[in-house]
């Protein structure tokens, strides 16, 4: 059987959106397009009533009350709004204290550099390392907890190796010691079961393009009982979502999401084992298929549609080109802008070479054994011609120690 | 990263790879880079009568360290090696076309082929050297 090109295998970057989705919008740009803040007629009410129904879809799947939803513009405006709102909430009640944050190394760059921000506006952060595996631990979270911390943001899953940390462990001990507990959920909201109860979770960010609806729309679970989470807020104006986020709502993309997480939730299980099938496959193929391969990250940890390689001895970016009719990403230096490996990688302990050579393959929705199978056969065809162009596969076919070798920085 | 033609067709069709004996007298060998940097480049030559008549190349790297080795093997075959030392990575970015941030890769493929002759060079004068003490060792001997 023939396979339609291009494959698109990066599910993790972006989904396309599920055309059931798309009928749930449609209407709402041009039929139904009140304001949901007007108040004085049917278009109104009508919009509110649309933008109620997806709130409840998503507190749904949290186990959360529909109040405790707070729609932004996508997970990277929630997570600001989360660490910025929590952290200078604080401040504001109580000037000169430096608030202490907890975060990982291997968090995606809009913690991070939220993060960076607020270490030069009066908050000192702490950054745990990870594993090997990627994981982190309850125990090195409950070790970095000060008298002055207020806020731990961890990850639910990592967006380069799909590894899910131990949150509802880590919830635990925040609850215990009192301090607030965000995570990063964009990539395993509407993926895997989350509960907010049962994993302490007071706050956490979701975005809508991940999980086949429109870009440009996330949302943020704030808690309100037990402990309630007060925010500094970041965008001012009209007091839109409880002051949390001013703004007038964008209601066909809020109606898009909660369709696609209402999709998300109802075929989740059945969802989940189709993909983890692919995936597996395709793990399974690459690594009897290819020697001195090796997944980052731990395999019984991933997401379901996840898969992280590194193929020694290949520079990621010259498979990403060999391999141009299928959409993947890698870890390289020369497809990020910095020139610079990946970060998530290396925090795990991998050599510059293997960041180098990573490849992330995300499954998803739309992706079929066939198209998995095309992917298996070509890598297994471009690895083996690039390594017998590679230098470096020909000194250790030689039984040369790469590491025995002065290698001249450049 | 949106590469032009060139680029994709030494990555695609690259020219000359592969390795020649380099214990060869006539053989030069240049390896540059590192595998923490993401790039390393084998460039050989071997020179017959002071003119480069094959060479050959393996490279770990991007797109366009591979296509600016390649393209440097197919520029030094026939130039004699003195021509082939004034190749400067100038020359390859703009040939290639290569966008600024690939810089790197043109001034990997210079390093390469002047290493392959200062190699080349060394092994001509360890020679000379040595034809020389064996004609001394037969002066003297006679």
């Amino acid at each position: 059987m023939t396979v339609q090109t291009p494959i698109y295998l990066d599910y993790a970057a972006t989904c396309p959106v599920d055309p059931r989705v798309v009928d749930a919008m449609l209407p709402f740009f041009t039929q139904m397009y009140g304001n949901a803040a007007s108040r004085t007629h049917s278009f109104g009410w009508t919009a509110e009533q649309a933008v109620d129904n997806a709130r409840a879809e998503l507190a749904r799947t949290l186990s959360a009350d529909p109040k405790e939803i707070t729609w932004t513009s996508g997970a990277t405006e929630s997570n600001n709004l989360a660490i910025k709102g929590v952290v200078e909430y604080v401040q504001s009640g109580a000037e000169g204290t430096r608030p202490h944050v907890i975060t990982a190394v291997t968090e995606h760059k809009a913690i991070l550099d939220t993060c960076k921000y607020l270490e030069r506006h009066g908050a000192d952060v702490t950054y745990l390392p990870v594993g090997p595996d990627g994981l982190l631990t309850a125990e090195q979270v409950a070790a970095a907890i000060t008298p002055a911390t207020v806020l731990v943001s961890i990850m639910f899953a990592n967006n380069e190796t799909g590894v899910v940390q131990p949150i509802a462990e880590i919830g635990k001990v925040c609850r215990e010691r009192s301090v607030l507990f965000h995570t990063d959920a964009t990539q395993a909201f509407g993926k895997v079961p989350i509960d907010v109860d049962a994993m302490f979770i007071d706050l956490l960010s979701m975005s809508a393009h991940k999980i086949y609806g429109p870009k440009g729309v996330g949302a943020l679970y704030v808690r309100r009982r037990k402990p309630r989470v007060r925010l500094a807020p970041q965008i001012h104006g009209g007091g839109h979502e409880r002051g949390n986020r001013s703004g007038t709502l964008n209601v066909p993309s809020i109606v898009g999401f909660g369709e696609a997480v209402r999709l998300a939730r109802e075929s989740m299980a059945e969802e989940s084992a189709r993909i983890q099938g692919l995936r597996d496959h395709l793990h399974d193929r690459i690594m009897a298929e290819n020697e001195h391969v090796f997944v980052n990250g731990a395999y019984d940890h991933l997401l379901p549609g996840h898969l992280n390689i590194s193929f020694a001895y290949i520079e990621g970016e010259s498979l990403l080109m060999a391999l141009k009719d299928i959409a993947l990403s890698s870890g390289s230096a020369c497809t990020s802008a910095s020139l610079e490996p990946s970060y998530v990688l290396k925090a795990m302990g991998l050599d510059d070479e293997l960041a180098h050579s990573s490849l992330r393959m995300t499954i998803g929705r739309f992706t079929t054994r066939e198209e998995v199978d095309h992917v298996a056969d070509a890598l297994k065809r471009h690895v083996t011609r690039l390594r017998e162009m590679s230098p470096l596969w020909e000194m250790v076919q030689d039984g040369i120690d790469l590491n025995s070798i002065q290698w001249a920085a450049h | 990263m949106a590469y032009s033609d060139k680029v994709i067709d030494h990555y695609e069709n690259p020219r000359n790879v592969g390795s020649l004996d380099k214990d060869d007298v006539e053989v030069g060998t240049g390896i540059v880079g590192a595998p923490a940097c993401g790039d390393v480049m084998k460039l050989q030559i071997r020179v017959e009568d002071g003119v480069i008549t094959d060479a050959r190349f393996k490279t770990y790297g991007c797109g366009s360290a591979i296509a600016s080795s390649s393209l440097v093997t197919e520029w030094v075959k026939g130039m004699r090696v003195d021509q082939a030392l004034e190749i400067n990575n100038g020359q390859i970015a703009e040939e290639l076309s290569l966008p600024p941030v690939k810089i790197h890769c043109s001034v990997l493929a210079e390093d390469a082929i002047k290493a392959a002759i200062r190699d080349w060079q060394a092994k001509q004068a360890q020679l000379e050297a040595q034809a020389q003490g064996t004609a001394a060792a037969e002066a003297h001997s006679s």
